[in-house]
């Protein structure tokens, strides 16, 4: 496979027909350029096992390059030089563009992860544009306070921008992770350094012509594709980068922050890992919590980190729950995520679907009942069979440990208290859902669980309103709604004596 | 369990202190499991005081225990919000019954003047115990719109178990700025005191019993931050640390907490912060503020304005004047009545402090009055001036926390900025001018987390204390201060979506 500076994957499928071109190179003070060293990557398409594409990875060198950029494009021509209208202005463009861009970038985003085309038409896109336009509304409202204090003085906050922000992004929702941060750090007055996943770059990588198109100054966001271990490392320990943004393990996310508190003790916000528990109370809509159920865990090929991968079902209606939930399980159709219809497509790499393969084995191992699934799926591509799990107890790696596929951990309980102990029973705690029609259970149960986000009576439905974040092991910080903007701002107080004398 | 019982017979204050020595866990005054002890030196003369208890990593895991415990089953959000004010509120109340007391305790301990000690350290916690006091039943999350078929809001729960790490700074004070809004949030606490200044934390004890704070809610173990402090930044069930000390420590919690538990952080850390005085300042006010600003605490304090910038047009007037106001402050016993300013807190902080000056006078400064020690007992500096000061000195550079003020021409309002910024620290800055446009855009181009316009350390609860840079992570005081001590959890509510 040759390296070009653009690349043209020509889709004919069923439900995409088209060309779709994408740069290669890294994004650098508004230029594509090549990296220091010269380092690519081939891409492989899950589905199939085949090469894509060719692209850039940039190093230690490139991200400093980077940074330069953006530290220079901060103090230059950014920041609050820029008024949060005209920043609003830039981002509102840019969604306009991802619209009408959607399908392409969709396309690109389902060969390069292995999710369906329907899905990333259908919500990593439109999730896209709709986090633009939410954070295009706050860039000229972002406010402090001012504070009474004594007749003597004036005091107030201001929120400031933090200067360059670091971004390091997973494979599983390439785009809309990427603009999650991208959007509030932007709206705030922040510069950008962005390191999407060395698997996933091609929707980042289209994203950089869109980024030019709309108008947004050189150097502003600047996006290095490359390895966690070298350029995600760099973006940790730059002492020039005021804060990272991360979204991935809770193993790398450790690294993040001790590279900070190496360096130059740079703020981070870490979107972690979780082992998500549903609780399904025997006054629930059985066959309504199925649905949530199954979407909650098998949703993008159960590599999500709010999966709902520990299922809870209270002895009155386990073994009704059971049979639906195993029956529309075994419905979901796995394949080629072009096919119209299909639900599932393949894990994202080899590496990943032997680890979901280990836990499967795990499972067995250690004494679960495999109701369901449990094999690879076909003989080509890193398919794997929607897979059910009964009779789990609490010790077992597939009820402790985040599996990241669509394998699903089912066990029975009796009493409101014992399933609160057992569901806070992690050192995850990122999400829960509860479904019961009882208003004071479920208040209770929403409130008594350690998790950043309590869904009641649904799975897995989120509101750009809403902040997402992880309790105890699962992060710091949040994405979405108001509350992300203050991971993106450096709050300073301003006194000013109009009359104490000392 | 063993105290000790301190007669003061000073000119400033008279009467006894009896402080228990040694752990304050689960509600009791317990032996450290190592049984290990840790030597109280009085910084006026050098002789031990007493001996506390050194708590080790055995202790913190009990008193981990014991407020997991508390929050579990009679604190947290079982206690509702005005109650857990109400006693904040008593705290603050018990603390002023005893403000002399708790003065003298810290003017000992510390070595800082008696008259400051009460006016203005125990003065602010008990301002500080209030303020959070009232906070404590107005923790507020969001309802947010999102659809018809969705109840979308936000809670601010507590976070489980704090951890507060307190400086021998302002070691009441600190404690009370992280208790104030840990409590009201909910939060159970183990606070480590620094090993210097474990006194009036030990005496704080008995009156968070008679505050009525359940057992276990609040733990006191001093120890040394090797030992005590490693251990609480590392404790898999403490969910959050917050720290107020060196940057070097600082970062040792950080790297702590991310290989263990991932626990939350904030971290108040060190400065070098800049006063810019321009040539259009009233003369004596700004000397005064930038005095205050320097030697308040006997330069033992992390917004010290260290650094200060003079223009060049007052520079002569105002380097007379600064310089004749220095010679003016009082060195001596904490407790005369007219000491401005103590000791320095220890011969470690004593020799490093010296060093820096030693430094000054090697890279070329000019020391344009003090640089020696001041008497031949105790830990006493002369309030010292340094001129010629360039930027890569260390005295300019690092942090110092001494009597030792750099001071610096400048011609051009840009040129200040650009000096001013150029620290890898962002704690605070002070700008002195009558021109309203300068002040505020020199006020908004400095890189701080606080900005002071003709004024310096001139702090307020209600407005929020913190970082940029590598002095810290997070915010204290104000109501900005209970993010931190909070978890912020979003709960949606099907009402109507159906799949």
């Amino acid at each position: 496979m040759t390296f070009e500076s653009t690349y043209t994957y020509q889709f004919d499928t069923a439900v995409y027909k088209g060309a779709v071109t994408f740069p290669t190179q890294l994004f650098i003070n508004g230029e594509f350029v090549n990296p220091v060293n010269k380092g690519t990557i081939d891409l492989t398409n899950p589905a199939t096992c085949k090469a894509i594409a060719r692209i850039s990875v940039g190093d230690r060198e490139d991200i400093e390059l980077a940074a330069q950029a953006a530290r220079a494009a901060f103090k230059e021509h950014w920041g609050l030089k820029v008024p949060g209208a005209a920043r609003s202005k830039l981002l509102h463009k840019l969604a306009d563009l991802v619209d009408a861009n959607a399908d392409q970038i969709a396309a690109l985003e389902a060969l390069n992860v292995g999710k369906t085309f329907h899905a990333a038409k259908a919500q990593d896109l439109p999730i896209t544009s709709s986090v633009l336009r939410y954070y295009a509304g706050w860039a000229d409202k972002i406010q402090g306070k001012n504070i009474q204090t004594t007749p003597d003085k004036i005091g107030f906050t201001r929120h400031e921008p933090i200067g360059v922000v670091g971004v390091i992004v997973p494979w599983n929702f390439p785009l809309s992770t990427l603009i999650m941060k991208l959007a509030p750090a932007l709206a705030c007055g922040n510069t950008i350094v962005a390191k999407p996943s060395e698997f996933t770059p091609l929707s980042a990588l289209f994203l950089c012509t869109l980024i030019r198109e709309a108008g947004f100054p050189r150097g502003v966001v600047n996006i290095v594709a490359g390895y966690g271990d070298t350029a995600g490392q760099a973006v940790g320990e730059s002492m020039i980068i005021d804060k990272v943004a991360f979204t991935g393990s809770t193993l790398t996310g450790r690294k993040i922050m001790e590279a900070a508190a190496k360096s130059n003790l740079k703020k981070i916000s870490l979107e972690l890992g979780g082992k998500s528990p549903s609780i399904i109370f025997d006054d629930a809509d059985i066959d309504q919590a199925v649905k949530w159920a199954i979407n909650g865990i098998f949703m993008n090929q159960g590599e999500l980190c709010v999966a709902g991968s520990r299922i809870y079902v209270q002895a009155g209606i386990y073994d009704d729950f059971l049979q639906k939930f195993t029956e529309s399980a075994q419905c979901l159709s796995v394949g080629d995520p072009f096919s119209p219809g299909t639900f599932q497509g393949p894990q994202i790499s080899e590496r990943q679907f032997e680890r979901v393969m280990g836990y499967i084995k795990s499972g067995q191992e250690e004494g679960a009942t495999l109701r369901l699934g449990g094999e690879r799926h076909g003989t080509e591509g890193y398919f794997i069979q929607p897979t059910v799990f009964t009779e789990c107890t609490p010790n077992m790696k597939i009820v402790q440990e985040e599996i990241f596929g669509p394998v699903a951990a089912i066990m029975k309980f009796s009493a409101e208290e014992e399933v609160i102990e057992q569901a806070n029973n992690t050192t995850y705690g990122l999400a829960c859902s509860v479904y019961t029609k009882d208003i004071n259970r479920a208040m209770r149960v929403a409130s008594n669980i350690e998790a950043g986000t309590a869904w009641v009576n649904f799975t897995n439905w989120p509101d750009l309103g809403l902040p997402v974040g992880g309790f105890k092991q699962s992060g710091a910080g949040k994405d979405l709604g108001e509350d992300a903007l203050e991971n993106y701002t450096n709050i300073k107080a301003v006194h000013i004596n109009i009359g104490i004398k000392i | 369990m063993s105290s000790f019982t301190y007669q003061f017979d000073t000119p400033s204050y008279k009467g006894t202190s009896t402080v228990s020595t040694g752990l304050f866990i689960n509600g009791k005054f317990v032996e450290p499991v190592e049984k290990g002890t840790i030597e109280v030196v009085n910084p006026v003369n050098g002789k031990v005081i007493t001996s506390v208890a050194a708590g080790t990593a055995a202790d913190i895991d009990n008193a981990a225990r014991a407020a997991r415990k508390a929050y579990k089953e009679s604190w947290g959000l079982k206690v509702p919000g005005v109650q857990r004010g109400r006693m904040l509120s008593k705290l603050a109340d018990l603390l002023e019954a005893n403000a002399d007391e708790f003065a003298a305790l810290e003017a000992l301990d510390v070595g800082k003047a008696f008259r400051v000690a009460r006016n203005g350290d125990v003065s602010a916690s008990i301002a500080a115990l209030r303020y959070y006091a009232g906070w404590a039943d107005k923790i507020q999350g969001k309802t947010i719109e999102t659809n018809e078929k969705k109840l979308a809001y936000t809670r601010h729960e507590p976070v489980g178990l704090v951890g507060a790490i307190v400086p021998w700074n302002f070691p009441l004070t600190m404690l009370s700025f992280k208790l104030g809004p840990a409590l009201a949030a909910g939060n159970a606490v183990i606070v480590k005191p620094s090993e210097l200044t474990p006194l009036t934390a030990l005496r704080l004890c008995p009156l968070f019993v008679e505050a009525g704070f359940p057992d276990g809610v609040i733990n006191v173990v001093s120890g040394y931050g090797s030992t005590a402090g490693q251990a609480l930044s590392e404790h898999m069930d403490v969910d959050k640390i917050t720290f107020t000390g060196s940057t070097l420590t600082g970062r040792k919690i950080m790297e702590a907490a991310s290989k263990t538990n991932l626990k939350k952080i904030t971290l108040e850390l060190g400065g070098k912060s800049p006063s810019v005085i321009f040539d259009d300042v009233d003369l004596e006010q700004a000397v005064k503020w930038a005095s205050h600003g320097i030697f308040m605490n006997h330069g033992q304090a992390c917004t010290a304005g260290s650094r200060i910038f003079v223009q060049a047009g007052i520079y002569d007037k105002f380097l007379k004047a600064f310089t004749e106001h220095a010679l003016s402050l009082k060195v001596g016993d904490p407790f005369a009545r007219d000491t401005y300013q103590g000791p320095q807190v220890s011969q470690t902080q004593f020799e490093r402090i010296m060093g820096y000056i030693k430094s000054g006078k090697e890279e070329g400064a000019t020391v344009h009055i003090g640089g020696e020690r001041h008497g031949n007992e105790g830990y006493f500096i002369q309030p010292t001036i340094f001129t010629e000061c360039k930027p890569n000195m260390k005295i300019v550079r690092e942090e110092i926390f001494g009597p030792v003020a750099a001071i610096i021409k400048f011609a051009t309002e840009e040129e200040a900025i650009e000096q001013a910024n150029n620290t890898v620290y962002g704690l605070a800055c002070s700008v002195f001018t009558r021109d309203i446009d300068r002040a505020i855009r020199v006020a908004h181009s400095i890189e701080a987390g606080t900005a002071w316009i003709n004024c310096h350390n001139s702090s307020e609860l209600s407005l929020p204390f913190g970082g940029f840079k590598q002095s810290g992570i997070g915010r204290e005081l104000g109501e900005y201060a209970l993010e931190h001590y909070t978890n912020l959890k979003a709960v949606h509510v099907n009402i109507g979506h159906r799949l």
